[in-house]
């Protein structure tokens, strides 16, 4: 493991969930939550666990943003935090 | 000094997990969005899947999958050449479980969306101390 | 009530990072985690099942009992989700609207009366929007090989990441790509939830009927060495073969529940327009 590329994307990772909660915009939120996910994944697949980087990637980088801009579309973008 | 900065770097990822899972908790706390919760309670989740995976990890070890081929029938396999595959197991199901566990979340908060007309927690105590 | 948030996750996180104090070095191969049970999974797992990917080996073969109710969770996750959302009471709406397939022409029905099934005429909604001609033929190309890369994931993940669960997920999204680039209810006709409610049952009962197999042949549950006798292989590469039907099954579960979860979710359990 290089260490880093291990630094900089854990402090990615962070900044991309500040930023998820941060934002006044439900959709903009649920679209950094992907990128979270999705850097999520490289730190996995640089620590060796390649089948759980897979998953997330499938899982979390593209099925659950989706989930998250349907349900973003069928209420509201609006949010007062 | 010297002997506390070298274990504050030493296990800085630690730190950055727990980071993480501070951030994911004090969101599910304080966010007054039902969607915010339900983001904060997915980078909870993740960080503590961050963590387990985090544990496997074996310095000089590869990905835990065997080397195989022609020729190579009679290789013998040594555990440390290779990194701790049980906590990926664990977590690679956690992943998907969450993710069908997403779905519920985002169900609920649409289902209350249609009865109250928003997703302000606020707003929807309010609404139902009202009645 | 921000106060209040901060204290406890302030207390929270001193208490971890207190307990964090005491874990292990970074990354050292002696620590408790490696050495208890994970080293006879490394060295043993091929000669005992002959899968070389060892997470595959014991996900669905050493923890299979684990895998299958973790299963059964994402199953009844799909039918809680159907069970919240879904619309039973058929409303009537005030018209209809139908398009002919060829031309384009839209013609309106009033209240009460119903176009026979034709294959010329599709029903739409009033707020039907033609979708758009480049997404629609891109997605045109990429879905089959989506879908194809799908079924390499799951027949492949012996020998490389992957397996059911990422299998099942992708084929999943491929349909749901369909749902996305054309529209709900047209992906509705070409997978219709009386499948999707079949396919998710399926593919739990294909895990379990795995199980359930090798109890007949007088061995524990989920132990596939026993299915030697009725697959004609040795019992080690009956393991391996075992693995895969699992896998099979847990793709089948998989993929139906996402494409369930995301009608529901999109249409907010009305099936008429999705995203």
């Amino acid at each position: 493991m290089i260490w880093p590329i291990d630094l900089a994307i854990l402090t990615l990772v962070v900044v991309a969930a500040i930023g998820a909660l941060m934002v006044k915009d439900l959709l903009g939120a649920s679209v950094l939550f992907g990128s979270y996910s999705f850097m999520m994944c490289l730190l996995w697949s640089i620590m060796g666990a390649v089948d759980v980087a897979f998953t997330e990637a499938s899982v979390g980088a593209g099925v659950s943003t989706v989930f998250f801009v349907a349900a973003v579309f069928r209420t509201t973008r609006r949010t007062r935090d | 000094m010297t002997d506390l900065i070298s274990t504050v770097v030493a296990k800085y990822n630690y730190w950055i997990y727990i980071t993480l899972m501070m951030i994911g908790l004090y969101a599910m706390i304080v966010k007054n969005n039902l969607v915010k919760k339900i983001v904060g309670m997915n980078i909870f989740q993740t960080a503590i899947i961050l963590f387990y995976v985090s544990i496997g990890v074996k310095k000089g070890g590869t990905i835990p999958i065997i080397e195989h081929g022609h020729g190579q029938e009679n290789h013998v396999v040594h555990a440390v050449d290779y990194i701790n595959p049980l906590p990926h197991v664990l977590m690679l199901t956690a992943i998907v479980v969450g993710v069908a566990t997403l779905g519920v979340a985002l169900a609920l908060a649409i289902k209350i969306y249609n009865n109250y007309n928003t997703l302000e927690e606020d707003e929807i105590l309010a609404q139902v101390r009202g009645k | 009530m921000k106060i209040v948030g901060l204290i406890i996750v302030a207390v929270t996180g001193a208490f971890l990072i207190y307990a964090a104090a005491d874990f292990p070095a970074w990354s050292d191969p002696a620590s408790p985690a490696s050495t208890y049970l994970s080293p006879h999974f490394i060295e043993k797992s091929m000669e005992e099942t002959s899968v070389p990917n060892i997470v595959t080996a014991v996900l669905a073969d050493y923890r299979g009992f684990d895998t299958m109710f973790e299963t059964t969770v994402i199953f009844s996750a799909g039918v809680v989700c159907f069970f919240l959302l879904r619309i039973s009471r058929r409303e009537e709406p005030e018209s209809r609207y139908y398009r002919h397939v060829l031309t384009g022409v839209t013609i309106q029905l009033k209240e009460g009366y119903k176009m026979p099934p034709s294959d010329d005429f599709e029903q739409i909604d009033a707020a039907w929007t033609p979708p758009d001609l480049i997404v629609k033929t891109a997605c045109r190309i990429l879905i089959p090989f989506i879908q194809l890369f799908a079924l390499y994931v799951i027949a492949h993940g012996h020998h490389s990441p992957g397996g059911g669960f990422q299998g099942g997920v992708i084929l999943g999204a491929s349909v749901i790509l369909f749902a996305i680039s054309h529209d709900l209810r047209s992906a509705v006709r070409r997978m219709s939830e009386k499948l999707i409610a079949i396919l998710c049952a399926v593919g739990v009962l294909i895990y379990a009927g795995t199980g359930a197999l090798c109890l007949l042949l007088k061995q524990n549950f989920l132990d596939y060495s026993v299915l030697a006798g009725v697959l004609h292989v040795d019992p080690i590469t009956a393991r391996s073969h075992g693995i895969l039907m699992v896998e099979i099954g847990v793709g089948i579960a998989v993929l139906a529940t996402m494409i369930w979860i995301y009608n529901n979710v999109s249409s907010a359990g009305r099936y008429r327009q999705g995203l």
